[in-house]
Formats: structure tokens, C-alpha cells, sequence
């Protein structure tokens, strides 16, 4: 993975003592809550409702196991011994106090790692394919790509002050994992018909308020022309985006107003413009950058004691059937460590579990971990003949929980137990969903259903995008659930779609054993998946399921 | 005094840790609900509110929140500042333990 530079790490620490003076003068008085607000902002600490919260960048979801010790030492030293990461790829540490935190930042520029960035009106750690380099439909690894996109916006003179946050998501897969179709740009790595490798550049997507599905703007972009294009994107935007009133300042709104393809002139000519001025600089910087990505040297091997474990063993097996995803090398796989264990609270994870998964990557994953967006962490390069042990070290670390993909693999921001902007709790809904269907012993039945879970508007859990999404809002002083039903997040994104009134807390999970009671008994077998059934069907068949026996049961 | 006028407490969080701490009648940060002072008069609000946004050396984030007497003193009325006075409900952690 990329390695600092003398520039990069100069840079960070000098941001780390910039930082300690202005907390000190905090401290002491001399600069007031309004002028060090924006500070604190720039480096990624937020007032959360019973504490501070410093949200720290994983670029890309990329981190080492050195990293992730340090992660777990700033949990145990400074924290409350865990770390929540979160659907942007990053790590929230909830409860810092602020003296502490110029020393949680050393420590984390001791380990190559910042949060600059990952608050304010600028561009935002850049998301990836959390199986990026490993993936067997990928067509390139594209984190070489985010580095660039990363060292290109920090500190970018010219963005530092955008009408609002911007968001860059990246794939190098044709199936998309990156839910680039919900960001500011997307980029997806596509074949031209020449069979050469470019980007779909997708623009205006976004949840929140008001979702809205990306506007391909280029179906095609060598990637060679990638840098200054996004340059001409979020330039053109940072003039016409509306500084005036915040709920319209994201470009999806731009595009909106404005029309796809007037923002396509004006980025084409704005391309035309600077594209001369990179005079290649990009590219070379790039051709280095990727150097430290070069993959490592798989080793096929035997995969006879896979296979026996998978017949011996039948929680192995079961395991092994949600939790792997095919590797692009033979006798590999891509492991992903469920954080959704049912009953905790999603993509937490404790200082002991981080240590025991940098171990783990250290001696079976060629020592990488990645955050997904889906609130897990992923070993992109198992050795199949390594994956009995791999996952009697998961099960020891508690973390062997055969769920990803399943109804209990829960996206759950924090809601209203930490977040100062929530309407309403999202974490107690994720956990009694899970466990609820833990008790059925229903889950595996049920098969691929993604349920994505928001405490605002603000969409920070991918509720829009959920096969089953649920938002709390706050009516009349109640926590209130409002349900969406055929959100899908992948290539072909859709927002989902409200089924109507919304239910108080403890209705939740009836509501949500009702509209999968419904998908059961209308579903042609096990083959037809949630989201392919609602599509057959609508969504009058589970409106009916979660209102009519509402209504019944009113009745009776 | 208007009859609409719910009664309020001034509350915030605490500069150097993040707690949530409100006001007393003798001007000092409590972090226990139950001690602060309860507001009932809106005019009365409103000095409070500014004397207290004024102390930024020691708080953040200063505002008015709906509150009701309780036995014990001035209790919550919205479940979000129930919250404020507990702490997170998927860990014991913060107020409900540190109190
Ligand atoms: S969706 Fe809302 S409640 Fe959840 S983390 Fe985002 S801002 Fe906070």
C-alpha cells in the first residue's frame, strides 16, 4: 500500500502541531468556540450529543496491521476501548476529550494515517471497492486512482471552500461495490469498445434529503484525462453551486437546476481549459503511486484441506458460504469479517478484535485489511488452504458470525445515541432486527437482503438504497420508522420506495417479520431473491402484509 | 407569564470533555439534570440563555431545552434530551454510569 513520502509526512505533522496550538488556545481562552469551530472541523473532530467524536480518514478503506494496532492503542489509551467504522470507509472514535486529541493525531501520523478532511465543505476521503485488487471481475486495481484523487484534494487551494461536502467514490469492477451511482462523482472502471480500460463518470448522485440517483456525464474517460476532469467537474460546480442556501449546495442539485448536459458543456470546456496545465505531472506522479500497489505473489496451493474443513465442520461451512467472495487468484478468496455479530452494535469493534484481525492479516492476508461500506472488514488475499485456521482465529476474536449479505449484516449509522444532528436512534433497531431473526433460524432460509439503516435525513446509513431501508424520524416528540422498501445500491441503483405510514420503535421488527413473511410466501422458491421478488411483484403485495393485518389486528 | 410557555433548563456540553452539563440557579455547570435551574418565565429564558452562551471558556453549544419538575428537579420532556441525561443505549457508557 502507499507509503508516505518525506512531503506527505511533513505535511501531516505539521497539521498535528498547528492543531495542538489551536486547542491549547482554545483551552486557555484566547480563540472562542466560533472562531475554532471551523478548526476542530478541519481536522475531523465534531460535538457529538455526550461528547466529541474525531473521525479519522482510511483512505480508500485501505489500512495495514500496524495501522490497525495503532487504531486499537488510541481505542485502549484514549478512548472507551472500541472504534465504530462507519459507511464512508473511515473510523469513529466516540468519546476523545479534547486535550487528548493532538496526541491521538501524532499517534495516527505515527502510522501514516490523518483526519484531515474528514469534516467541512471540501472533498472527502475518497471511497473504494472494498475488494479493490483482489476481486475476479475487476478490471484494474483502482486505489493507485484514490491515492491520487487524495493527495490532489488535500489541502487543494482551489477547494477548500466548496458550497458543500463532495464525495468521490471509485470502482474498478463493472459490478458495482462502491455505490458510486449515490456520490458527488462516481467513477467506474468500463472497457471501451476498443477493449481499453476508462472511467464511467457518473455525477449529482446522492442520498439525504433529497436522493437522487448520479447522471452518467462522460460513458467513457481514459484514464489518463481522470484527474483533470475531476478537476473540471468539481470547479465547475464550486462556481454554480448554490452558496446560498445549504439544502440546494450539493452538486446533485446543480445538475438538478441546471440540466446534465449544461453541466456537461461546462465541464468539456472547462476540461479543454486546464487539461494542458497537468502536462502529464498526473500521470507520472501516478506511475508511482503505483508502484506500491503492485499485488503480491499469489502462491496456488492445494485447496484438499478447504474442501475437508467445509465437510467436517458445518459452522465452517456455513461461514464459508456468506462470508467469501471469489479472488481473481486460484486457490485464493476474499474473506469478509463480519462486524454485524447479532445483538452488537454494527461495525463496531473492539481494541482486542482489532489487534486479533491485524494478526490474523498479518499471518494469513499478506497483511491487508480494508473497511467496507458496509460496516465490515475485508482480508482481500486468503489462501483457501488457510482458511480453517483463519476462521478458528475469527471465532476466538468473537468475530466469526456467518452473516454477511444476510438480514442480519445491518448498515446502522449512529443515530441518535451519539449523533448530534439525529432524529432518532438507529443502533437498538439494528440489534433487535438482528436478533430477532437469529432467533427464528430463519436468515440463511431468507437468503441476500440488505436492510440499511438511517437515524436523519441526512441518509449517513444508505437507508435509500436498502432492499429494506428505515429512517427515524421524530414525530410529535416519539421516535417514528419510516420504511422503504426495492433500494438497491449497486450498478444498477435505485431509490426505494415508502410504504406508507411509519411505526414507533417497538413495531419495527413485527413490521419487518411481516414484510419478509410476505417475501417468503410469494417468492418462486429460493433461487428468487428479496430484491428480484419485489421487483416482480411491487410493493402493493407487502403494503398489504404490513398495513391489512395492522388494520385486522386494530380491529379485533 | 404566559400560560403556553414550557418551562425550560439552559443546558450545553462541556468544553474540554464533551458532557453534557446545565445550568444552575447559582451559575454554575451541573452535570446532573435534576440540580439545574428551571426556567419559567420566557423574558427569564432568554438572560439566562445569553449569560450562559457568553461563558465560552468552559461550554459549547449553549441552547434552551423543554423541561418539566420532577421530584427530584427539573427532568427531560423530549426523548432527545432524555438521552442527553443517560448516555448512549448500546453501551453503558457516559452519564448512566458516570453520574
Ligand atoms: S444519518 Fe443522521 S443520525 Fe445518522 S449519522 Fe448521519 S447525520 Fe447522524
Amino acid at each position: 500500500m502507499y507509503v508516505y513520502n518525506d512531503f506527505d509526512q511533513a505535511f501531516v505533522r505539521e497539521r498535528v502541531a498547528q492543531f495542538r496550538a489551536q486547542v491549547a488556545r482554545r483551552i486557555d481562552g484566547s480563540l472562542t468556540e466560533d472562531e475554532f469551530r471551523p478548526l476542530r472541523l478541519m481536522n475531523g473532530l465534531y460535538l457529538q450529543l455526550h461528547a466529541y467524536m474525531l473521525r479519522v480518514a482510511v483512505p480508500y478503506g485501505t489500512l495495514n496491521p500496524s495501522q490497525m494496532r495503532q487504531l486499537a492503542h488510541i481505542a485502549e489509551r484514549f478512548d472507551k476501548g472500541y472504534g465504530h467504522f462507519t459507511t464512508r470507509q473511515n473510523i469513529q472514535f466516540n468519546w476523545p476529550k479534547l486535550e487528548d486529541v493532538p496526541d491521538i493525531l501524532d499517534a495516527l501520523a505515527d502510522v501514516e494515517m490523518h483526519a484531515i478532511q474528514t469534516s467541512g465543505n471540501t472533498i472527502r476521503n475518497v471511497t473504494a471497492d472494498h475488494f479493490a485488487g483482489a476481486a475476479e471481475d475487476e478490471i484494474a486495481d483502482t486505489r493507485p486512482v484514490a491515492e491520487l484523487l487524495r493527495q490532489w484534494s488535500t489541502d487543494h487551494p482551489e477547494f477548500q471552500f466548496l458550497p458543500r461536502k463532495f464525495k468521490i467514490a471509485i470502482t474498478g469492477s463493472p459490478n458495482d461495490r462502491a455505490v458510486t451511482r449515490a456520490h458527488d462523482i462516481g467513477l467506474r472502471m468500463v472497457r471501451n469498445d476498443a477493449g481499453e480500460a476508462g472511467f464511467e463518470v457518473i455525477v449529482g448522485g446522492g442520498l439525504g434529503r433529497t436522493p437522487m440517483i448520479g447522471k452518467v456525464i462522460r460513458d467513457f474517460l481514459p484514464q489518463a484525462d481522470l484527474l483533470p476532469y475531476v478537476e473540471a467537474v468539481v470547479s465547475v460546480w464550486n462556481l454554480l453551486g448554490r452558496r446560498d442556501n445549504k439544502y440546494k449546495a450539493r452538486i446533485k442539485i446543480t445538475v438538478h437546476e441546471n440540466g446534465i448536459d449544461t453541466i456537461r458543456d461546462m465541464v468539456e470546456s472547462r476540461f479543454e481549459q486546464i487539461q494542458p496545465q497537468f502536462g502529464g505531472v498526473d500521470q507520472q506522479i501516478l506511475a508511482q503511486i503505483e508502484q506500491h500497489f503492485l499485488p503480491p505473489t499469489f502462491h496456488p496451493k492445494s485447496v484438499d484441506a478447504y474442501e475437508a474443513a467445509r465437510l467436517a465442520n458445518p459452522a465452517f461451512r456455513s461461514w464459508s458460504d456468506t462470508n467469501l467472495a471469489p479472488h481473481k487468484a486460484p486457490g485464493y478468496s476474499i474473506v469478509s469479517i463480519s462486524l454485524k455479530k447479532p445483538g452488537a452494535t454494527p461495525g463496531d469493534a473492539t481494541a482486542d478484535q482489532m489487534r486479533a484481525m491485524a494478526d490474523i492479516a498479518e499471518r494469513y492476508g499478506h497483511s491487508e485489511l480494508r473497511v467496507s461500506h458496509e460496516q465490515n472488514i475485508i482480508l482481500p488475499h486468503v489462501q483457501k488452504s488457510n482458511l480453517p485456521a483463519v476462521y478458528q482465529a475469527l471465532r476466538e476474536a468473537d468475530l466469526a458470525s456467518a452473516n454477511i449479505g444476510l438480514i442480519s449484516d445491518i448498515i446502522a449509522c449512529p443515530g441518535m445515541d451519539y449523533c448530534a444532528l439525529a432524529t432518532a436512534r438507529s443502533i437498538p433497531i439494528a440489534q433487535e432486527i438482528a436478533v430477532r431473526f437469529d432467533e427464528l433460524k430463519l436468515e440463511h432460509d431468507i437468503g441476500p437482503l440488505k436492510i440499511k439503516i438511517s437515524g436523519c435525513i441526512n441518509a449517513c446509513g444508505h437507508h435509500h438504497v436498502g432492499h429494506i431501508g428505515i429512517l427515524g424520524l421524530d414525530r410529535a416528540g416519539v421516535e417514528n420508522y419510516q420504511i422503504t422498501l426495492g433500494g438497491d445500491h449497486t450498478e444498477d441503483a435505485v431509490i426505494g420506495e415508502k410504504t406508507g405510514p411509519g411505526f414507533s420503535a417497538d413495531e419495527v421488527v413485527p413490521a419487518i417479520e411481516r414484510i419478509v413473511g410476505a417475501y417468503l410466501s410469494l417468492r418462486h422458491g429460493r433461487g428468487e431473491t428479496f430484491l428480484e421478488a419485489f421487483r416482480r411483484v411491487g410493493i402493493e403485495p407487502f403494503k398489504t402484509a404490513l398495513y391489512d393485518s395492522e388494520a385486522k389486528a386494530d380491529a379485533a | 407569564m404566559s400560560r403556553q410557555f414550557t418551562p425550560k433548563v439552559v443546558t450545553a456540553n462541556a468544553l474540554l470533555e464533551g458532557d453534557v452539563v446545565w445550568l444552575t440557579a447559582d451559575d454554575r455547570w451541573t452535570r446532573d439534570i435534576h440540580e439545574a435551574e428551571l426556567i419559567e418565565e420566557e423574558a427569564h429564558g432568554q438572560i439566562r440563555l445569553i449569560e450562559a452562551s457568553r461563558q465560552t471558556g468552559t461550554v459549547v453549544g449553549v441552547y434552551l431545552a423543554d423541561a418539566r419538575p420532577g421530584p427530584l428537579g427539573p427532568e427531560p420532556i423530549h426523548f432527545r434530551e432524555e438521552f442527553r441525561t443517560r448516555g448512549p443505549s448500546n453501551y453503558t457508557h457516559g452519564k448512566q454510569v458516570e453520574a
